[in-house]
This record gives structure tokens, sequence and C-alpha cells, in this order.
């Protein structure tokens, strides 16, 4: 916890000297930039990395996944965190600026749809979550629930996860215009915990801190398929309906201070933290 | 000679210093409308009257500015609406009925409410006023325009009080004198000449108050859910203009459709202040001619 906390803390405080910190070049330094789903990943890895390589600075920044992609694309981040792979626009972009955009698939994740302890629902169908979050459904009441309207968040369009679940659980449909989109996972977490018709997405590892402030849903492919619960195991196994891939971005093959931490991510100890941020190792 | 190079040199200095505003504003202007322009073309200005703001989407790519505006139309009326009364009877109480003492305890602490930084204002709000507004109204959730709109008028009543108090103390004392030696009561003094005769003064305050709530950002961001509905009901869930630049101009892609629609936004939004400003100077000159 400790850790854990000393993690988030050196993330806001980077965060905050966003514009001072703007030096990607720097010789001892590796800008990392991108997801908020990864931004306590990258933080924990940056932390043992420094540990043991007291020459090079990380620093992590958040902000979504498309920002960090066109932080990437302007030269003022080395690695970019993403939660859902790079566009074939961005690669372009990437292309007429003269490099590529290498993609290294560092971990698993799952998105769990969460709602409020009190809400009686258990589990949902991928058509019932698609119906809700587009507005189709609009009363818990469709859904075995209480006699109530549904209040929907989603993250802002920044978020890779709100591209990801708009391509892979709406089906490429538009939310309902009614959802209130919100900055950050914990945010998600925090509303959904508060509003007892509330439902929401996060990453899993926002699950494992939320305890218990919120519920996860069980998902099923179809009303006769099994009903699954978002788990490190049921991700890794790949019966969990909605998971992804943890991309981070590099401009062309990783070289110096860049290849050494990428070797660190895909080293045994940097797995191990994959783990212990509750998402899960390749 | 040594003094006239001297003066010459001084003037234009300073000449010049004064036109860097101007210019300033001017390339402002030219920027947002650089950026804006290639809409025009392709998808087209009349996108963005659109019932919808829907900018990452696999359907189709929704740019219609209305909610958005609406938004903030909501929030600022309302915001303005609550902190006229509370700005100016406060700075009515404070320059004219208050003794000085009473005046050095208020000032400091109207003060550091406009110094409050506004994202700690919006974190007080999503984590003490929402809950409030919530249970007041039996909603589900208490991320509404009304929220934003309570919270943006704290950011209005310092602006309010403080330039409001000035127009009050720069009143003539001898309309005050002739209005009380006629017989007329403090009170009626305050209210039938005092007040109307800083009128001027007083409009422009609540002018300035709005143009703070109208740009304001981080608050609204925070609280008031951001969903882009169309509505007029304060218990809704709405999405500002500022809030979405905010929100989305960190992610979208250099020259893409959605970009050039958050500058027509930012377009608006200047827009929209200058009008307030040129309305305001109409209305001082109007009055200052009757005086």
């Amino acid at each position: 916890m400790q850790t854990k906390l000393t993690a988030i803390v050196s993330a806001a405080i980077l965060a905050g000297s966003l514009t001072g910190a703007a030096l990607a070049g720097d010789k001892n330094m590796v800008q990392i930039k991108g997801s908020d789903t990864m931004v306590h990943l990258a933080s924990a890895w940056a932390e043992k990395f420094m540990k043991n390589n007291s020459g090079i600075e990380i620093s992590v920044t958040g902000g979504g996944s498309g920002t960090g992609f066109a932080s990437l694309l302007n030269g003022t981040c080395d690695i970019a965190n993403a939660s859902r792979t790079i566009k074939d626009s961005e690669k372009n972009q990437a292309k007429s600026k003269g490099f590529e955009a290498i993609e290294h698939i560092v971990g698993l994740d799952g998105i769990a749809v969460i709602v409020n302890p009190s809400n009686p629902v258990k589990h949902l169908t991928m058509e019932q979550i698609k119906k809700i979050f587009s507005g189709e459904t609009a009363n818990w009441k469709t859904c075995g629930g209480p006699d109530a309207k549904i209040s929907v968040f989603t993250r802002d369009s920044s978020s890779g996860t709100f591209q990801f679940f708009q391509e892979h659980v709406l089906a490429k449909g538009d939310y309902s215009v009614k959802a209130r989109r919100l900055a950050s996972n914990s945010a998600i977490v925090q509303s959904v915990g508060e509003d007892a018709n509330g439902i929401g997405y996060v990453g899993l590892g926002y699950l494992t801190e939320a305890h218990g402030k919120v519920k996860a849903i069980g998902v099923s492919k179809d009303a006769k398929a099994a009903v699954i619960l978002p788990s490190v195991n049921t991700v890794k196994d790949g019966s969990y309906p909605i998971s992804r891939g943890l991309q981070m971005y590099t401009r062309n093959q990783p070289t110096g201070n860049v290849k050494v931490f990428m070797d660190f991510v895909f080293s045994a100890e940097g797995q191990k933290i994959v783990e212990e941020m509750g998402f899960v190792r390749k | 000679m040594k003094n006239f190079w001297k003066d010459h040199f001084i003037k234009y200095l300073l000449q010049a210093s004064a036109s860097t505003c101007i210019l300033i504003v001017i390339l402002i202007f030219l920027f947002l409308f650089k950026e804006a322009i290639p809409f025009i073309k392709t998808p087209g200005l009349s996108t963005l009257l659109d019932s919808r703001w829907e900018p990452v989407s696999f359907v189709q790519e929704r740019f219609g500015i209305l909610p958005l505006f609406m938004g903030s139309l909501l929030v600022t009326v309302m915001a303005t609406l609550l902190a006229i009364p509370f700005g100016i009877i406060a700075a009515v109480y404070i320059s004219e009925v208050a003794t000085p003492m009473e005046r050095e305890f208020f000032k400091p602490f109207i003060e550091l409410l406009a110094g409050i930084p506004s994202v700690v204002l919006g974190f007080f709000g999503l984590m003490v006023l929402s809950p409030i507004v919530k249970t007041v109204f039996h909603l589900s959730n208490g991320q509404t325009a009304l929220t934003g709109a309570i919270l943006l008028a704290l950011m209005a009543i310092p602006t309010i009080i403080t330039i409001s108090e000035d127009a009050l103390k720069s009143v003539p004392s001898s309309y005050k004198q002739a209005s009380l030696a006629l017989g007329a009561s403090p009170v009626e003094t305050i209210w039938r000449v005092t007040v109307p005769a800083a009128l001027s003064g007083i409009i422009a305050a609540v002018m300035l108050g709005m143009g703070r709530v109208i740009g304001e950002t981080m608050t609204v961001l925070m609280v008031t859910g951001n969903a882009p509905i169309p509505t007029l009901d304060p218990l809704e869930s709405v999405r500002t203009m500022t809030a979405t630049i905010a929100a989305e101009m960190g992610e979208v892609a250099n020259q893409s459709p959605h970009y050039q629609a958050l500058f027509w936004i930012g377009i608006l939004l200047l827009a929209i202040t200058f009008t307030l400003n040129f309305i305001a100077q109409r209305v001082l000159k109007k009055y200052q001619r009757r005086s």
C-alpha cells in the first residue's frame, strides 16, 4: 500500500509539473505519457526501475491514450502508453514525421462493468450492456433490477477505454447522450459508488482498488452462455468477454535508456509488477 | 536635444506596450480562425448546427455546438442570478453600512474567496456540494448544472462585490448628504440615491462576474457530469463549451474535423465575451449620458 501511495503521489506531482517536464530528448530522462488506465502501472515500473538504475530518470503522466499518441507524434514523450491499439491515421502521421510507432504489448486488462453495491442486478449479457450504454434501455427494471432510471457513466472521449468499449461492446454504436463523461477511472468508481442507479466501467486494476465501493457485474456473451466475473484468471484464459491488451509505443525500435526500460518491463520483475497492479501478465 | 529623444523614446515605449494588448487579441483571433477555417469546406459549417455533440464515433462524427452552448448558457445564467443579490447586498453593506472595523474583517475573506483555485472549488463541489444537491432534490446523482452554477456563483461574487463597492464608494458624499438633509432615511438614501448613482459600476461588475463565469472551465468540468444533453433543466447534467475544449483538446488529432470544431467553439466563446463587453460598454455610456 505504501509503495502504491508513493507511486500515485509521484504520478500526481509529475502530472503537476507536466509543462516543465516536456523535455523528451534529455539523455537521462525517459518520458512516458498516455493511458490513465496504465498510469499506476507505469509509475510502479518507473519507481522500481529508478531504484535499480539510479542514472536514469523516468517520468510518467496520464491524460488518456489519445494524449499519449499525440505526445509521441509531437516528440514530447518517448513512450506512449495506450489501452487501445494505434489508429491507422496515427500510424500514418508517425510515418509522415519520419518514424515508425512500434507496438509492445506489455500486459492484458479486463474491463469490469460496475454498479452500486446496493443494486440487486448480478449479471448482464453483452447485449444488455450495449443497450444500457447506448441509452436504449433506460430503466433497471428491464434488466431485473428496481424500477429506477439508469445513470450511465463513461470516460471522456480521450480515453482509450472509451474507444475500446465503444468499438467492442457498443459494436461501434454511439454512447447515450445522457451518459455522463468523467475524466478518470477513479472518478467513475467514486460516482458509481455514490449513485444507487449508476453503472460504469473501469480497468480491472481499479476494481481491486475500489475495495467494495462498487460491485462488478458478471458478463455473459449471450443469454445462454455462462456468466463470467472479471478476474485475472478469466481475462488470462480469455473467457471474460471484455478484455484487451495494454500497449506501449515507442518511436522506432527502442534504443538507449528507452530500451533498458522496455527490457525491464518485459523482465520477470517487471511482469510481476503487472500482476501486483491488478492486471494480467502477458 | 537629449531630452527630446528621451521623451520620444519613452512615448514610443508606452505606445508599444499599450498596443501589445491589441496585437495579442488580433493574433489570437487570427490563430483561432486559421485553425478553424478548413472546417468550412469539409465537413461544412452547417454540421455545427447539429443537435448532438458526438466527436468520436464509428457511425458518424457529429459536431453540434448547440448542446454545449445550452449547457454554458444554463450554467452562466443561473450562476449570475444567484450571484447578483449576494454580491450587491454585500457590497452595499461593506461600503455603506459596515463600520471600518467590520470592513477590515470582511474584506480579506472576500479576497480569499476570489483567490481559491478553481480546481479546489471543483473538488469541494464534487465531495461536498454534489451530495447535498443529490439529497435535497432526491436525485440519484448530484452532478448537475445547478451544482456547477452554485460554485460559479461563489466565484463571481467576489468580483461583483469588489467592483460594486468601488462604484458605491465613488458616489460623491454630497449626494448622500443632500438626500439625508431632505429627510430621507439612511435606507432610502442607499437604495434610492447611492445605488442608482453607482448603477453603471454595478452593471459593469455583474458583466465582469459573468465573464468570469462563462470562461471558467475546471470547476464545471468536475461537477456538471459532462453529458452533452441539450436541456434547460437545472437538475440535468450538462457539458459546457469550455469543459469540452479542456477535456478533448489534449487527445485530438491535429487538423482533424474534431480539432477544428473545438476551435469553432473557441471562436464562439470569444464572440460571446466580446458581445458581453460591448453591451456593458453601451449600457455604461447610455447611463453616463443621462446622469
